[in-house]
């Protein structure tokens, strides 16, 4: 006859195997979600790019000789503590003692050693495939600079300065196109992370990196600085536009323009290069030419502000100037202590900047 | 040897002044004093760390929230890593060893008493300096400051320039401080296990306690000291002008990030190592059987220690070294997966065949074997360098390290206390509370961490005071939240439970457990000095030849 307590305790460790089982399940779900449509979820298991997809065809395969140990000892464990458990009815003698089996260590030994020299010629294989990818003459060249707390990306070859959006063009494999960056630092240590296209690389002050993508979907993808830089490193935000190659060329001849001179705004351009502002922003065509802020010729052009801390609307502007801490507390972006008038102004300037 | 007669009386009856008492412990050189104010200091920044984390989890519960600053938030999680390893997890592994090494091997006390005392003060003294921060921080100003760059520190981050108070000076000074204290308890460990053991106890007769420590011993000698250079270097940057780490005067950023990590690596074997020791105890009693390849188990752990010392760059893979460097930290760090394998099939090998009783002690062990194997697994995922350009920093590394000291350490660490509680104590721990402990925390547990590595997957760095509302990851931090609430909970039922039968436990007796090892000779608490006879041993394990003289293993040997 079964006690109840017997059956109580059957009765958990099963339901305690069915939570982790469904727990399991619904990980594994949500992990491998197949790539379909262009989702705002940065998952690592939707990848849309060379590099993060061969790490993704990876990490498949890890997965499965780790899932295989798992269920191997796992199953070893369970059976171990179910079949073994001392009953009621024991006579309470000692079991044998075994000391140990040098045939069994043997083995449980040698395989271990066979699983990781695969695991390693696989990571290998990949490692290298990522990292020593030689670079094209059509690829598109971009030096990302990390700052507390946004990004600057500089286009060397094509002149152009922007921050915090980056852009880059599809890469067909008719055609490749790939994005190969150089990853510098102005400040501390930050990392460049956008799950669906390339995984982290750091940028370290007074240390030059590399990293490549190559994107083969066009969309809006997110990211951002994964190394902690001090206290808005969670409002270091990022979003790469994959734009058509003629979408990419447009957008770059935009880019090119020296700022917008609208005459019916130059009292906001004067409070602009007479307060502090120039200080550390710059507008091509103007006097302003700081760069210790993100470059603001063409301001509108970006749909967020901030470092996609807020959307680039005239009212999140204002407040932004007015009082930074509202946004992004702790940012180095100084109130401007303007009145109301010049701050009017300013932002009907700001908004001229296409 | 002789056990009986060991019931000596071990306090003296009349009440004595509260000064006396406290002047008695302050001055102490006794190792099992030493190792219960090491285990309560632990106990006690183990409730603060667990604060913090408490708070950190609120303001994470949903995006956006504005719980606490992100200022504020940056110091919780710098403080909560910096108590945790160093004042929770190294403290109270001390005083387990402090506690248990001598009376294991038949020692009346450690090698160097004074010293003992010397190093427990100095590691106090550490956590102090790390807590007055909060007050003293930006001194003259008067508000509190407390460390916020991280528990790593990382240049330059940690520079004047960046971090331009007081605050992280006060984190570079607590851990060299206790640092040195670290040094020093490891020094006495390792020649107490050398020197004073009783005779007849060869290496090869060792408690695997014992052995266990003194290669975690080692390991502190070898691993605190390029933490404690490098801390010097950066106070040398920050108040004498050098540019070891000074990014903008020609310094290395990359440099601190190695001096940290060849510390860093082997600090988590610092503190696993001994967990191995008290899984390598429990689980041999309560299964009724020997523990399994012994040799095999001695020789995989001074295995994992080696190799352990030549894997720290994984955790720059991000970093930017080059494939050549990165394949070998990939290969290397596979490598450790080995012997520690073959130590999980080892405990199995011993619970197989077995009579296992599921006393808490136990409990925590099974969970021990479970969660470790997944921290395992998890870690060779992120061993895999392309992996981990996706996985680190991001909340998939928080899960898989917490999963090891957490699912790990903790674990073990309970097991251990229900274990020796009556041999310090005189009294069981209550076993139904000591239940109740064990399912309330293994359900938080898993509902945090088991959760927390898919945030990780969806995106979501470390660190971050806020985030954005992303699919998944409004849920999926809820969860985790509530998780580490029912771990508060838990672990509240942890120290009624210790505080309750303190005083209201059934008596223990010399040896509850029917246990195999020295310590369960003599009388619990044990008596002054331990042994009014040193024993003499003639096997691994001298209480069963003692309870079955018909069948020593003495005779196998």
């Amino acid at each position: 006859m079964v006690r109840f307590d017997q059956i109580r305790r059957r009765l958990s460790i099963a339901a305690g195997i069915a939570v982790l089982l469904a727990g399991i399940l619904l990980a594994a779900s949500l992990c491998f979600a197949a790539p379909t449509e262009p989702s705002p979820l940065p998952s690592i298991f939707d990848p849309r790019s060379t590099p993060t997809k061969s790490i993704y065809q990876l990490s498949h395969f890890v997965l499965s000789v780790t899932g295989l140990i798992f269920a191997v000892v796992f199953g070893l464990l369970a059976y171990a503590v179910v079949k073994f458990r001392r009953r009621p009815g024991d006579d309470g003698r000692e079991p044998a003692q075994v000391y140990g089996s040098t045939q069994i260590e043997l083995a449980w030994t040698v395989i271990p050693v066979l699983i990781v020299v695969v695991l390693f010629l696989a990571t290998a294989r990949v490692v290298h495939s990522i990292q020593d990818a030689p670079k094209p003459d059509t690829a598109v060249e971009v030096v990302a600079v990390g700052h507390q707390f946004w990004w600057e990306f500089r286009y060397p070859k094509l002149g152009v300065v922007t921050a915090n959006e980056l852009h880059i063009p599809v890469s067909e494999a008719a055609h490749p196109t790939p994005t190969f960056m150089t990853l510098l630092s102005a400040d501390t240590d930050h990392s460049f992370w956008v799950p669906q296209l390339a995984g982290k690389t750091d940028l370290i002050p007074n240390r030059v990196n590399h990293m490549w993508m190559d994107p083969y979907q066009t969309g809006i993808f997110l990211g951002q600085c994964a190394q902690y830089c001090g206290t808005q490193h969670a409002k270091m935000l990022l979003r790469v536009y994959v734009d058509s190659s003629e979408d990419f060329a447009t957008w770059v001849h935009a880019q090119q323009q020296p700022a917008v001179l609208d005459a019916n705004v130059t009292a906001g351009r004067r409070v602009f290069e007479t307060t502090a502002c120039i200080n550390c922003h710059a507008i091509a065509g103007t006097v302003a030419n700081g760069r210790f802020g993100p470059d603001l010729t063409h301001l509108m052009s970006r749909q967020t502000i901030a470092s996609d801390a807020a959307l680039n609307t005239k009212a999140n502007l204002r407040l932004w100037i007015q009082k930074p801490d509202a946004i992004k507390p702790g940012s180095l972006m100084p109130a401007m202590q303007l009145s109301d008038a010049d701050l009017d102004a300013l932002v009907d300037y700001l908004e001229t900047l296409r | 040897m002789s056990s009986d007669a060991m019931a000596i009386p071990t306090a003296r009856t009349e009440p004595r002044p509260w000064v006396e008492v406290v002047h008695e412990w302050v001055t102490t050189v006794d190792h099992k004093r030493l190792g219960i104010l090491y285990i309560v200091y632990a106990l006690l920044f183990l409730v603060i760390g667990g604060i913090e984390a408490a708070i950190i989890r609120i303001q994470l519960i949903r995006p956006h929230n504005d719980f606490v600053s992100p200022q504020v938030f940056n110091r919780m999680f710098t403080m909560h890593g910096t108590t945790m390893i160093f004042f929770v997890a190294m403290p109270v592994l001390f005083g387990f060893a402090n506690y248990l090494v001598p009376l294991m091997i038949g020692a009346r006390d450690m090698a160097f008493p004074r010293l003992n005392a010397f190093s427990f003060w100095l590691t106090a003294l550490g956590g102090l300096l790390l807590y007055f921060s909060f007050v003293g921080g930006n001194g003259l100003y008067g508000a509190g400051n407390a460390p916020d760059v991280g528990w790593w520190a990382y240049a330059p981050l940690a520079a004047k320039a960046f971090s331009p108070g007081p605050s992280s000076d006060y984190w570079t000074i607590a851990l060299l401080v206790s640092g040195f204290g670290s040094i020093g308890t490891a020094i006495n460990l390792i020649a107490t296990i050398l020197c004073l053991r009783c005779p007849g106890m060869t290496l090869n007769r060792m408690p695997l306690l014992a052995w266990l420590n003194l290669v975690m011993s080692g390991m502190v000698l070898i691993a605190i000291t390029p933490l404690s250079a490098a801390q010097i270097m950066l106070l040398v940057d920050r108040y004498l002008g050098g540019h070891f780490f000074d990014t903008q005067a020609g310094g290395s950023a990359t440099i601190w990030m190695h001096f940290f990590w060849i510390f860093g690596h082997p600090e988590v074997y610092i503190l696993i190592i001994p967990c191995f020791a008290f899984m390598s105890e429990i689980i041999p009693v309560f299964s009724r059987k020997p523990i399994f390849g012994y040799p095999v188990m001695v020789g995989a752990t001074v295995c994992i220690a080696f190799v352990s010392l030549s894997v720290w760059a994984h955790h720059m893979f991000t970093i930017g070294m080059n494939s050549y460097a990165n394949s070998f930290f990939v290969i290397t760090t596979m490598c450790v997966g080995i012997p520690t394998g073959i130590k999980i099939f080892n405990w199995l090998g011993t619970m197989w065949g077995g009579s296992i009783s599921f006393k808490t002690p136990m409990l925590f062990s099974i969970a021990f074997l479970f969660q470790f194997l997944i921290a395992g697994l998890t870690g060779i995922m992120l061993s895999s360098a392309p992996f981990d350009w996706q996985l680190s920093l991001s909340y998939f590394v928080v899960a898989h390290f917490h999963y090891v000291i957490v699912g790990g350490i903790l674990f073990a660490l309970f097991g251990a206390f229900y274990y020796w509680y009556p041999k310090i104590t005189g009294r069981m721990l209550n076993e139904s509370l000591g239940k109740l402990h064990f399912w309330l925390f293994l359900l938080g547990f898993h509902l945090t961490f088991d959760v927390m590595h898919i945030p990780g997957i969806l995106g979501m760095p470390r660190r971050i005071y806020t985030y954005e509302p992303r699919p998944g990851w409004e849920t999926l931090n809820l969860i985790v939240t509530i998780g580490a609430l029912i771990q508060g909970i838990a672990i509240l039922v942890f120290v009624f439970n210790l505080i309750y039968s303190y005083f209201k436990g059934p008596i223990a007796g010399n040896d509850p457990w029917d246990a195999w090892t020295l310590e369960w000779s003599v009388s619990s608490p044990p008596p002054s000095y331990n042994f009014a006879e040193i024993p003499v041993v003639g096997s691994r394990r001298p209480l069963w030849d003692l309870k079955h003289p018909e069948d020593p293993d003495s005779r196998y040997e």
